[in-house]
């Protein structure tokens, strides 16, 4: 991924695409979008994901996580017609050293999530499926879906201040 | 932005993440995680679990036609307008709901404005402008009301708000919010059902005022 942010590398985006394109159209599919409207949804937020690749932060974000809020902003936008409203983006600084302990330590937390998520009972599982594909109302969410959110929060919560201090730095000189 | 006391509360940012939240409670999300990096952290939180059920789902094959196409079209310009930006004390997902620097005020009466930003059967989201000491009008709510402070501070029966926080108004909650003493309070509002004015005359007026 930062290989197509920094040196829009086609070859590194090919990857991406072969990596990402079948699971977010058996995600798209999944919530009971046909195979064709699928693709054409995979289509828009593979090339969002060229064309705003400038805004991937890995100090705060993982690559699927990130390709997930791009796919939720798309799939709404078609299917409601209206434009989702979305977050004020944190202007990236231009030139940011990599925090590599950040980076390892956010994929740390990310794969104990992933674990805790194929560790559930399959009834779990099932919960937190509709949960992201956005089948369950806020009333509906009443409980936390019971995986253990409080570290990575604190640790993007890290990844947003180290984003803020750069801008700051960077302002300053 | 460490000021702020009142957040959106979890299932609400997991609705929002997960796109199943109405447009005009959206709006505010939207809003507060613009201002407020508490919430950012969550919502990223929930976007991350989001990616890692992508990453466990079973595949499904692409056409090689979508492949090619979509590395072929690389070079074109990017096709989505670009991101919105702020405008003043307006974060981008609500400054993009008006045109012009300022939105467009209508008087209420007694110095209190409003301006209507999006209105359907699903909720409505406006802005409200009260003056400095000023009350708005006692109301109680049939559904949820999301009130998120953009310039001055209210207080009502659960406690003071100011710019970030944000006011959940439960059909329970049965408030008179007044503005602070100092520069006019401005908050974005958004419901999914019309107030309850409590005295008379508001009610007579609503289906006029909109409200």
């Amino acid at each position: 991924m930062l290989a197509v942010r920094d040196r829009r590398d086609k070859s590194a985006f090919a990857q991406l695409f072969d990596h990402y394109a079948p699971r977010l159209k058996g995600f798209i599919m999944r919530g009971g979008t046909s195979s064709a409207q699928a693709e054409e949804i995979v289509q828009d937020v593979m090339l969002s994901v060229w064309h705003k690749a400038a805004q991937f932060d890995p100090h705060q974000s993982q690559v699927s996580g990130w390709i997930y809020r791009i796919a939720r902003n798309r799939q709404i936008d078609i299917q409601r017609k209206e434009s989702r409203p979305v977050p004020e983006e944190i202007k990236q600084p231009e030139f940011t050293e990599l925090d590599s302990s950040q980076i390892v330590a956010l994929e740390q937390e990310a794969s104990k999530l992933r674990n805790a998520i194929s560790g559930l009972k399959p009834s779990q599982r099932d919960v937190i499926e509709q949960a992201y594909l956005g089948e369950l109302t806020h009333q509906e969410i009443q409980e936390q879906t019971g995986l253990p959110l409080g570290t990575i929060k604190s640790r993007i919560r890290l990844g947003l201040e180290k984003l803020r201090h750069d801008l700051k730095s960077m302002r300053e000189t | 932005m460490s000021d702020i006391r009142h957040h959106i509360p979890e299932p609400l940012l997991l609705a929002y993440a997960s796109g199943n939240l109405p447009h005009a409670y959206a709006v505010v999300v939207a809003a507060h995680i613009s201002v407020c990096d508490t919430c950012r952290a969550v919502s990223e939180g929930h976007a991350t679990v989001g990616g890692q059920v992508i990453e466990a789902t079973s595949r499904e094959p692409i056409s090689s036609a979508l492949r090619s196409r979509v590395l072929d079209m690389l070079d074109n310009p990017d096709p989505l307008p670009s991101t919105p930006q702020a405008k003043g004390i307006y974060p981008a997902p609500v400054a993009e709901l008006f045109p012009g620097q300022m939105p467009n005020w209508k008087s209420l009466g007694m110095g209190v404005k409003q301006s209507i930003l999006s209105q359907n059967r699903s909720g409505s989201v406006r802005l409200l402008y009260i003056p400095g000491g000023r009350a708005m009008p006692h109301h109680g709510h049939n559904g949820l009301e999301l009130t998120l402070v953009l310039q001055g501070a209210f207080r009502d029966e659960t406690g003071r708000f100011a710019r970030g926080d944000v006011e959940l108004g439960l059909p329970d909650l049965n408030h008179t919010p007044v503005a602070e003493e100092g520069p006019a309070c401005i908050c974005l509002a958004a419901t999914d059902a019309k107030l309850k004015f409590n005295s008379l005359i508001p009610r007579l007026l609503q289906p006029f005022l909109k409200i």
